[in-house]
């Protein structure tokens, strides 16, 4: 069993004097991890460097450079970083009313416990939740229409479009941002500001020489988490658009269908593609969010 | 401090509009299923739906037992790496993030490839194995979740010298778990569930590629064919959440505090 070694290796060196069995205790986890996320993860990764004889080749990847499959990843990229950057500023907006907007002091909880329930209400139901809202017989558009006369569709907007799902996308990722700037607000000592402005800051001058800086990495690793996480998404979309937006999550979802492309190597691929990208997009966040606890506690 | 604070309402009524907008039309939706009247038809015609029922059913069958494999997997082994082994907790952090970084459909696509019929381990070759299978997906789904509540729970109180307690009395390590660990992090792991509930209860991209019979794939299929239903069905899967988040709160109001500060 490759697991038992494999935890049996990292276990803690053996010349110590007191020879322990504590290992033994995490093997089911480790097989369990092992057996159902990672080699489903490395299957993935080795099969996008494998030929269908399972021999070596870059074939694979180089095919991810056709233009349907890189306009599929531009479209993708484009609407996770819209909606990661809208929802950043919005949910930094919507954050620091909370926390630092001298609002009354019972809103805050609400709005807390609301974005935990609307971060985790992604999924078929928010895209429903979108076209009886913003479709073409959604309340916004009729009201928008019979009330004031304009009609959004005449403009050009379209619910299953790029505009239409980053709005969507939206809907949990300003709750997130809220979610994980809120403790790093709540960080931000009154001291600093009154340092500030005893040494003559502007208010603007405080925000731009002390607060920015010390949020930044937050901020930044936040845009980088809520990249992923629309990057990744896959229900909301295909529930929205069907097939007929064809970002990268659908256009494998497709693809390990059967329905497209007939090349499991390619799927392959497209699957690596993805990895690599939240990958990136969480090592960034991560390594900033390790920044910003020097100051944040 | 004025335009302050006067900013701060804008801010927040744009966001209680954009987030109250959608609820309330898709709710508006969800009764217009008879012409020129408010009515409950959409919500009659999805809950009496043989196949509402069934896969429903079958959703909510699978997030129970999505909870007590978690529980189980989780429970013992974060305990035992607190007492233990706390060298691995990197290790164990790391591996309970990573189904954050790596998509749920990536995770399946893998499955698919690594456990099909002519596999050594043929899971998806019959109806049972492939459940089987998409539950160990919904606990790899929930793994950040659950871990990082029970780490939580097991942070406030003392593993060690209760262990050492439960021991001095003659416990053996079921016993320490079931009847010293477990009531103790109950209130953590009950958060856990209600996360994990609310996720398996939406969860569509596995189920879809499993081709499992779940409450998500039926979702997508009547949005797909049917006009008013699907804002019912919005408005129920909202309030499950909803339930589910509510619950947390309720239950975290029970747990134990961390311990206070040595003198």
């Amino acid at each position: 069993m490759n697991d038992l070694t494999a935890a049996a290796t990292a276990a803690p060196p053996a010349h110590r004097p007191k020879l322990s069995f504590a290992w033994v205790g995490v093997v089911p986890f480790v097989a369990f991890a092992v057996l159902f996320l990672i080699l489903p993860t490395l299957q993935i990764v080795t099969g996008a460097f494998r030929n269908p004889a399972g021999e070596f080749t870059l074939a694979n990847v180089a095919n991810l450079f056709q233009p349907s499959i890189l306009s599929a990843y531009w479209i993708s990229i484009r609407i996770s970083v819209a909606s990661a950057f809208l929802g950043c500023v919005v949910g930094f907006l919507l954050a620091w009313a909370i926390v630092l907007g001298g609002l009354p002091s019972w809103v805050r909880s609400p709005v807390l416990t609301f974005s935990g329930v609307a971060s985790n209400f992604a999924g078929v139901p928010l895209a429903f939740a979108f076209l009886s809202t913003f479709g073409r017989l959604g309340l916004v558009t009729l009201v928008l229409r019979d009330w004031f006369g304009i009609n959004i569709y005449a403009y050009g907007f379209n619910i299953l479009s790029f505009g239409g799902l980053t709005l969507t996308y939206l809907f949990f990722q300003i709750p997130l941002m809220v979610l994980i700037v809120t403790p790093a607000l709540d960080g931000m000592r009154r001291e600093w500001r009154e340092a500030a402005s005893i040494l003559g800051a502007s208010g603007f001058q405080y925000w731009r020489m002390v607060a920015l800086p010390i949020l930044w990495p937050t901020l930044l690793g936040t845009f980088a988490l809520l990249f992923a996480n629309a990057f990744g998404a896959v229900a909301t979309a295909y529930a929205l658009t069907g097939s007929s937006l064809s970002i990268v999550p659908i256009l494998l979802f497709a693809q390990i269908r059967g329905d497209v492309l007939q090349d499991p190597h390619l799927g392959y691929a497209l699957a690596f593609g993805m990895i690599v990208v939240t990958g990136i997009a969480n090592f960034i966040y991560i390594w900033l969010r390790t920044r910003s606890e020097r100051w944040i506690k | 401090m004025k335009p302050n604070r006067f900013w701060s309402w804008i801010f927040l009524a744009i966001g209680v509009l954009y987030f109250l907008l959608p609820l309330i039309g898709t709710f508006e939706f969800s009764l217009k299923m008879r012409r020129g009247v408010y009515s409950l038809d959409a919500y009659q015609a999805v809950i009496f739906d043989p196949r509402f029922q069934a896969t429903f059913g079958y959703s909510v069958m699978m997030a129970l037992a999505t909870i007590v494999v978690g529980v189980l997997l989780v429970v013992p082994t974060a305990y035992w790496v607190r007492l233990k082994l706390p060298s691995w907790r990197p290790v164990l952090e790391f591996v309970t993030l990573l189904p954050l970084v790596i998509p749920p459909i990536v995770i399946v696509f893998g499955y698919i490839r690594l456990y099909n019929t002519s596999s050594w381990l043929p899971l998806t070759g019959t109806a049972m194995g492939t459940n089987v299978l998409l539950m160990f997906g919904y606990v790899v789904l929930s793994l950040p979740y659950m871990y990082r509540a029970v780490d939580t729970g097991l942070r406030a109180i003392d593993v060690g010298t209760l262990t050492e307690a439960a021991q001095s009395l003659g416990a053996g390590w079921i016993t320490i778990m079931w009847r010293v660990i477990l009531p103790n992090v109950f209130v953590a792991v009950l958060s856990g569930a209600f996360l994990t509930f609310a996720i398996v209860i939406g969860e569509f991209v596995m189920a879809a590629l499993l081709n499992r019979p779940a409450f998500g794939p039926y979702l997508q299929l009547i949005g797909a064919n049917r006009a008013y239903e699907p804002a019912a069905l919005a408005v129920i899967a909202f309030a499950i959440t909803w339930g589910c988040m509510a619950l947390i709160q309720v239950v975290s109001r029970f747990a134990p505090r961390p311990p206070a500060q040595p003198h």
